[in-house]
């Protein structure tokens, strides 16, 4: 029965979100260009064949955009657009990815603190603040050149350096939830902390951490696309945006639209996310909108 | 007051053994010995063997921490592999492009976000709000090194009004300061913004100007001093992330500060370096936050009362 | 409906006054065509429920409701004859704190947190006393803390440094420091502790008698109305329904049902109870109001006219009811 009517809450809860999401011209933009990105990334190779993305022509380098090539091509002989609609998965990914991994690890580690509180509390922030004692881009371009440039170790190096902004948040947020009277009358009443944090915390946190993960979400692909750029990303020859613009450098005196496209398509991808989270935000917590 | 200064100063010293103890554990974890890094190829086997036990590079890892941490005390950062020179030198030599860069990013960002910050929340709706605001919500977006990458395309190719690289000519911050503060002036506004529009639905806010206080007084007056309170905590991590972010920057208008340094040094496998300037990114990141505290604490009297304690 | 014929203009005039909240997703009915007036050394009691439109009304007579959102419809507010809709900037910074003086219901926030009371005391009184000497004004400062029984030593501390109690002093020391002809008292014990409460009620009243200050008291407690004020008027969904001297409030037979409610909601030591009889349900909700009587789905005395119709006015002397109850019996009908 509690469960039933718990569900019809949340169906209504969501159903008014999405009405004042609605509301949101800009964010509702936003979300189909977003969903476009997210079909040009699915449906990649319908679109135009990876090959082209990978294969290099000696013949065909540096040529201008084209109705044949149209980005044009690369130093090497690519076809731009082909490289460009390749490169949007793995942004995504890694976006999507780093920010799954904040929030499961920082996101409890957030929640357990700021519910169990005490020794448990301190050793956690402890460690939290260990990892923050460096700029996190500077710890994170040092981790993946130590353990090797890779999609995967910048992943890895990206979720590490984050964690403690997550799980700060997270924790302040499970403190202000805990505080609150109807869960000083659950635990009154007997709950045990997990099951405060299951049917309170949760719950209660969870429009602060959607909100947070599409804006983390943003933020981790433009922190991606440094590392890229630094050649500590995605290794050559697979496409990568930030890689894109690195490589356009050589060029970008004589050949300037080479870094146009791939610098637009991040800006699009970073704003677009960015834009759905701000609708978010308005939509999930009205008092929060200014 | 006095002892709660010192007392956050004397805080930093574990946390820059922590910070040591990290960088050092992670370039300890990367290939490359000192001996064939000094020696050069040339050099036969054992006498590589032989340097690196001369350093004590064939010792425990924790030995080899312990004996960094002594040097460090005494001003010695080590031998940079590369250029066989003390590594300190170096870090003196590039630090004041990197610090000069930072600090008149943070600047600029603080001198065009906060006012325009102020701005919209005081003209709540107005252009002066959704102009700026809009904007800021865009900018964030635009990766720091393209935007840079258009700044040198259109400033220094096309017009030619900037040197594309280095810093020689005073002219030559210009680009890097631009590109580097246009993010952070975007998100300051932001910031401020949303800090002012909730000072001035406050109490206090509506006291004022129930007293008679003219509109100008009661912003400038009530509700800055309260509302830029996390602006200035705000500043200070802009600062101190922009220091660690040098990296691209620098590498992308070839200057020569600690961001070029650290970067040639992972490339080159050039441990001693790499961990110097990184800890001494960290010392001046963290000495940064506790200021930003510290400053807090002085504008609020209600923290500055926490502390005197 | 005046409360009573005036020849010259009273030193307070609201008419016909309706107040609107307007948000993107609704509109607040907060005030809905209310109209009184206050005489010089006057004291007004204006009761009723939380969200009844209180503290619109008193906000609207400094022209401090919120920008953007509060809006005065329709009616007007006068003071000294003079519109508050219109003044210019300068008239009105001069009425602020100077003419009119307003405390307000929280002083945990009514007191910015980075000054000190003094330097807060002292802008409101350097505000209106341009003039003034840096030692004169540390001198006024010091009086009007020790007229609300606050050591002159404290005149550095910061607000976080005094007690509910003591904050809501400092505020009234404020109020009071320009020596205003009248003082808009928002719920000002509402926040604090009942021993306070007593204690600052009855400076208030003190300060008042002493200084021949109007006021306008807004509260929900029927005790601070009968122990302070002249007249009363009872609000409901925005709209007065009820008002008259403190005798006809508190003595007169007829009362709306409303008002019997409200009674009937505190206990009386002199007559034997079992329970408490609290009013059944809630205020109309103020974004959809109800069409005839706004008190109709609470009234027990509700007829089918009350759904329909708004009540008119029944006068008695100076005690005016606005129900359907009294179409009939009351002795002048407007």
């Amino acid at each position: 029965m509690d469960n039933k009517k718990r569900r019809a809450r949340s169906i209504a809860r969501l159903k008014e979100t999405w009405r004042r999401f609605k509301k949101n011209k800009l964010a509702v933009f936003a979300l189909c260009l977003l969903i476009g990105i997210i079909c040009v990334a699915l449906f990649r190779h319908a679109i135009v064949p990876y090959d082209l993305a990978i294969k290099t022509h000696a013949s065909e380098r540096l040529q201008p955009p084209s109705a044949e090539h149209w980005f044009g091509t690369d130093g090497r002989g690519r076809d731009v657009f082909a490289r460009v609609i390749h490169g949007a998965p793995t942004s995504i990914f890694i976006g999507l990815s780093v920010s799954v991994g904040c929030l499961i690890l920082g996101g409890l580690m957030g929640l357990a603190a700021g519910f169990f509180g005490g020794r448990f509390d301190m050793i956690i922030m402890r460690l939290a603040d260990m990892i923050s004692v460096m700029p996190g881009t500077l710890l994170a371009i040092v981790m993946v050149s130590v353990l090797g440039p890779s999609l995967t170790n910048m992943i890895i190096a990206l979720v590490f350096c984050n964690i403690p902004g997550v799980a700060r948040l997270t924790r302040s947020a499970a403190l202000t939830i805990s505080s609150q009277e109807y869960v000083e009358a659950a635990r009154g009443g007997g709950a045990s902390s997990l099951r405060n944090i299951l049917t309170h915390a949760v719950p209660n946190a969870s429009s602060l951490l959607i909100i947070q993960f599409t804006q983390n979400t943003a933020t981790f692909i433009l922190s991606a696309v440094n590392l890229s750029f630094l050649g500590l990303g995605v290794q050559p020859p697979a496409p990568e945006w930030g890689a894109m613009v690195n490589d356009a450098r050589e060029f970008f005196r004589t050949q300037p639209y080479l870094m146009m496209f791939p610098g637009l398509a991040i800006m699009l991808t970073a704003l677009s996310i960015n834009l759905v989270g701000n609708g978010l935000r308005d939509a999930l917590d009205p008092k929060m909108k200014t | 007051m006095g002892r709660y200064v010192l007392k956050r100063f004397l805080l930093l010293i574990p946390v820059l053994l922590v910070a040591s103890f990290m960088i050092y554990g992670l370039m300890a974890l990367a290939p490359g010995d000192p001996g064939t890094a000094i020696l050069g190829t040339d050099a036969t086997p054992e006498e590589i063997k032989a340097y690196n036990h001369a350093v004590g590079f064939d010792r425990p890892f924790l030995v080899r921490y312990g004996n960094f941490l002594s040097d460090l005390l005494r001003g010695d950062l080590g031998i940079s592999y590369r250029t066989k020179q003390p590594v300190m030198n170096e870090i003196l030599a590039r630090m004041p492009v990197t610090a000069t860069i930072a600090c008149l990013s943070v600047l600029t960002a603080a001198l065009v976000g906060v006012p325009l910050g102020v701005l919209a929340s005081v003209k709540q709706g107005g252009l002066w709000d959704t102009l700026p605001t809009s904007m800021s919500m865009v900018i964030p977006a635009i990766p720091g090194f393209w935007l840079g990458m258009l700044l040198l395309y259109l400033f220094a190719f096309k017009l030619d009004l900037v040197p594309s690289f280095g810093v020689e000519d005073p002219l030559g911050y210009l680009l890097p300061v631009f590109a580097n503060s246009f993010g952070s002036a975007a998100r300051l506004q932001r910031y401020t913004r949303s800090s002012m529009v909730d000072i001035l639905q406050t109490d206090y806010v509506r006291t004022a100007r129930a007293k008679g206080a003219k509109e100008r007084v009661v912003i400038w007056k009530h509700a800055m001093r309260n509302g830029l309170l996390p602006v200035v905590t705000s500043i200070g991590s802009t600062l101190g992330a922009m220091l660690g972010g040098a990296i691209v920057m620098e590498s992308l208008f070839s200057l020569p500060g600690l961001g070029t340094l650290t970067l040639t040094a992972l490339n080159m496998r050039d441990a001693p370096t790499v961990v110097a300037s990184a800890l001494f990114v960290s010392v001046l990141f963290n000495t940064i936050l506790v200021l930003t505290d510290l400053a807090t604490a002085f504008l609020d009297p209600r923290v500055k009362a926490r502390y005197s304690k | 409906m005046d409360m009573k014929e005036v020849n010259a203009a009273p030193f307070i005039e609201v008419k016909d006054l309706e107040i609107i909240y307007k948000t993107d997703l609704e509109t607040v009915h907060a005030v809905n065509g209310i109209s009184f007036t206050l005489e010089k050394g006057q004291t007004l009691g204006i009761v009723g429920e939380t969200g009844a439109g209180k503290t619109t009304t008193a906000l609207s007579l400094l022209k401090l409701l919120p920008p953007r959102t509060g809006r005065v419809v329709n009616g007007t507010i006068c003071v000294e004859g003079q519109n508050v809709m219109e003044m210019d900037d300068q008239t009105l910074r001069e009425m602020r704190g100077g003419k009119i003086a307003m405390i307000f219901q929280d002083p945990m926030t009514a007191l910015n947190p980075v000054m000190t009371v003094g330097e807060q005391i002292g802008e409101a009184i350097l505000l209106h006393n341009a003039d003034i000497t840096k030692a004169q004004l540390q001198a006024r400062v010091e009086e009007v803390l020790q007229m609300v029984g606050i050591p002159a030593t404290r005149y550095s501390d910061y607000p976080h440094q005094f007690s509910g109690g003591m904050k809501q002093r400092v505020i009234i020391a404020m109020a009071l420091s320009c020596q205003p002809a009248m003082i808009i008292a928002d719920e000002p014990t509402t926040a604090l502790d009942v021993t306070i409460q007593a204690q600052v009620l009855s400076m208030m009243r003190d300060l008042r008698d002493r200084l021949g200050t109007a006021m306008i008291m807004i509260t929900h407690d029927l005790g601070i109305v009968a122990q302070t004020c002249d007249n009363v008027a009872v609000m409901y969904a925005g709209e007065i329904i009820e008002t008259g001297t403190s005798v006809d409030i508190f003595c007169a037979e007829k009362h709306h049902p409303y008002t019997v409610g409200l009674f009937g909601s505190i206990p009386n030591l002199k007559v034997k109870t079992r329970r408490l009889s609290p009013i059944v349900g809630l205020m109309p909700d103020p974004t959809n109001l109800p069409k005839g009587c706004p008190f109709a789905p609470r009234c027990d005395k509700c007829m089918e006219i009350c759904k329909t119709e708004k009540p008119g006015v029944y006068k008695n002397g100076t005690h005016q009811i606005r129900c359907h109850l009294y179409a009939n019996n009351a002795e002048e009908v407007v």
